[in-house]
């Protein structure tokens, strides 16, 4: 957690502050890039649940949520493509690059495990996507701006859904109860990212571009501690680890989900799908 | 045997505002929110709805097909409430 | 989807009383001026039996179906395909839960019906015992698989049974995309590289005899569908079906250039029909009795799933026990 950054919010309502002109192209590029890659891996790893859910509602709710990510990821790699000026379209971004080249955050890649991993992860995730696009809506940036106006949306369904998850396994049975409790402090490491700024990140924030990333702390641990409350559960201690999955540091399986979603495009270069 | 646990629930979507709840089909959940949410999740996938209700399948009260006669058959011959029942001349305009 | 093929016999018919004789008679005539037969209403056993078996067949179809193709949606080739996909697949299952939601208004319940899938006591239709090896295979079974489906399902929606005949409407309404995306998915490897066009060749070679064996065995060996067009639960043979199913398709066969694996198909000038070689029923028989080539695989993949979310189903129904138990403490 980084509750020792100051909550420096940059941005606001008329997006007034900041630099007189829009952050260079090439900045934007790799910021929006990175809100793609997460939605993107996101939705990938949702996608491998279809079928293999624990009810057949659920097969159905985790495939709308996976749907609105893929649409999410899609609009921002479009938006990154075009900020890049390579001519690299959504699907070049999404199957011809290496994996240190996503830059997704770390904890979208944590693999799905049991469905108190997906719906924690998912939790941890939408409680911070809905500040973020909450945020981004008043971008100065007007293209990034309306993205996450329809993102937010989504992401507020999300939340419903994840949270609502977490309560029952929660306050469930004993079983499920641990279970929860473990993703959560599994997944607990990959929280710090989030909220920690780079570079770029500030000087998007100066631009008033995006969010500064501290600033997006409290909202997130407020939602975060409602649910946890409800579902009874503790959260963690600090963690002393950090990944930074948004600067291109990984860990393994992101390769190993890379491969499997790249192949066909990698097997078939040129080929029109 | 059902489970008891995770009841049926039926579901009612409002299509369009202004217009009514029409009845849409069942989930099944174990809670009345996890009923919207799957209520929302298998009926409107398709942009079909504005409004949901859920209400618990074994909460309604429905009526006896058996009985369908003595409920249903008075009301066929009161053609009068119908305003086809009425001959006005065509001269009669806005009637 | 893929009721056709299923429609097995009862085995045994309800000693009549003479009571039941005048209810089936009124039954039998409401039946055949085209009312609906809803939940509550009287209705022969046999007929209730017929539908429970052959709705959760088809729902199990339904579900079953979701695995072949989700094969695929971690793999597929482009994001607008990974989402076509999804929601394809998103939708069987859908049709699997309105299906299910149709078998429990005539007294079964959902569970059960799962537990005769799992335990291999249900039938589901055998079309999905085949592999997808490759991505073709998803457009295959889009173009042909679905098509066949649609082909059977049309004539349900004006099923007796009001509740499966809606859940048909729904269902149909839905499945209009998924015979489009396949042959769109069909047309692009044909148009596309050597590799990729013979990839459709293979797909097509595949699907074709497994999709007209989805319509079920020849009239002259299908005994037992007097009662079905009696219930108006059927309305059409299943080899009127299948040729109409070859005559809309061998067209689209061509038009994507790709070659009907069947040496004996030819046009039949004089009635407009397209005649097809001797179908398999051999290889059919074997499928339906559990020795398809992912039979195994389909079953133990529902199993897997379900056994990982007994844990979570019980937790929920945990967490609304101690709900109800709080609501009621907070009321007393
Ligand atoms: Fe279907
Ligand atoms: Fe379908």
């Amino acid at each position: 957690m980084s509750e020792a950054l100051p909550a420096q919010a940059q941005m606001t309502a008329g997006g007034a502050i900041g630099a007189s002109s829009l952050a260079p192209d090439a900045d934007r590029a790799k910021y929006v890039l990175r809100l793609a890659d997460t939605s993107l891996i996101v939705a990938q790893q949702l996608g491998a649940w279809i079928g293999q859910a624990p009810a057949l509602e659920e097969d159905l709710g985790l495939a709308n949520i996976a749907l609105d990510l893929l649409g999410q990821g899609r609009l921002l790699l479009a938006y990154a493509g075009e900020l890049e000026g390579r001519g690299r379209d959504e699907d070049a971004l999404a199957f011809l690059r290496e994996p240190s080249e996503f830059v997704n955050v770390s904890l979208a890649e944590q693999p799905n495990g049991d469905f108190a991993d997906t719906v924690m992860r998912q939790l941890l995730l939408d409680a911070w996507q809905i500040e973020l696009f909450e945020a981004l809506e008043r971008s100065r940036d007007e293209r990034l701006g309306q993205i996450a106006a329809k993102a937010v949306k989504e992401t507020r369904y999300h939340l419903r859904y994840s949270g609502g998850w977490v309560v029952r396994l929660g306050d469930g049975t004993a079983e499920s109860h641990e279970r929860t409790q473990q993703a959560l402090q599994r997944l607990w490491p990959y929280t710090a990212e989030l909220f920690d700024a780079d570079p770029l990140e500030e000087a998007l924030a100066a631009a008033g571009i995006g969010p500064h990333p501290a600033a997006l702390a409290a909202g997130w641990r407020a939602r975060l501690q409602e649910v946890l409350a409800e579902a009874t559960l503790i959260l963690p201690p600090p963690a002393s680890f950090r990944w930074y999955g948004k600067r291109g540091e990984h860990n393994e399986h992101l390769g190993h989900l890379l491969a499997e979603m790249q192949i066909l495009q990698r097997t078939y270069p040129g080929a029109k799908w | 045997m059902s489970d008891p646990r995770s009841p049926l629930w039926e579901v009612f979507v409002r299509p369009r505002s202004g217009l009514e709840h029409k009845h849409a089909g069942s989930v099944h959940a174990t809670d009345a929110r996890m009923a919207l949410e799957h209520a929302r999740d298998l009926y409107t996938r398709r942009g079909e709805g504005v409004s949901l209700w859920v209400v618990r399948s074994s909460d309604i009260v429905a009526s006896d097909p058996a009985e369908a006669d003595e409920l249903f058959e008075p009301a066929r011959d009161k053609i009068y409430r119908h305003p086809t029942f009425y001959e006005i001349p065509e001269e009669v305009k806005t009637l | 989807m893929y009721a056709q093929a299923l429609d097995q016999p009862e085995g045994h018919r309800e000693c009549a009383s003479a009571d039941g004789a005048a209810l089936e008679a009124r039954f039998l005539s409401r039946v055949a001026s085209e009312q609906k037969v809803e939940p509550k209403d009287w209705m022969p056993e046999r007929y209730r039996r017929t539908l429970i078996r052959q709705i959760s067949q088809h729902a199990h179809s339904e579900i079953v179906g979701m695995l072949p193709e989700g094969n695929w949606i971690t793999r597929a080739p482009s994001l607008k395909r990974k989402a076509i996909l999804m929601a394809k697949v998103q939708d069987e299952g859908g049709h699997g839960a309105y299906l299910y939601a149709a078998a429990e208004t005539l007294g079964a319940a959902r569970e059960d019906l799962i537990e005769q899938l799992l335990s291999g006591a249900a039938k589901y239709s055998s079309i999905f015992n085949y592999p997808t090896p490759t991505w073709a295979d998803v457009g295959a079974i889009g173009w042909l698989v679905d098509g066949a489906a649609i082909m059977n399902q049309i004539p349900l929606c004006r099923c007796s049974y009001g509740p499966y005949a809606r859940a048909m409407v729904r269902i149909c309404k839905e499945e209009s995309f998924h015979q489009r995306q396949g042959f769109e998915i069909m047309l692009t490897l044909a148009r596309g590289t050597p590799e990729q066009r013979r990839m459709a060749q293979e797909a097509l070679n595949r699907w074709w005899w497994p999709s007209l064996m989805m319509f079920g065995p020849g009239d002259a060996d299908s005994k037992h569908t007097a009662d079905s067009v009696r219930w108006k639960i059927k309305r059409f043979t299943n080899d009127e079906l299948r040729q109409k199913f070859v005559d809309f398709t061998v067209p689209q066969a061509q038009f994507l250039g790709l070659k009907v694996p069947d040496p004996e198909l030819r046009l039949d000038e004089a009635s407009g029909h397209y005649r097809f070689g001797a179908i398999d029923w051999a290889e059919f028989n074997e499928v339906l009795r559990g020795n398809g080539p992912c039979n195994r695989e389909r079953l133990a993949a529902r199993r897997e799933a379900h056994e990982s979310g007994r844990w979570v189903r019980e937790a929920a129904a945990a967490y609304a026990e101690k709900q109800r138990a709080r609501t009621s403490a907070a009321a007393a």
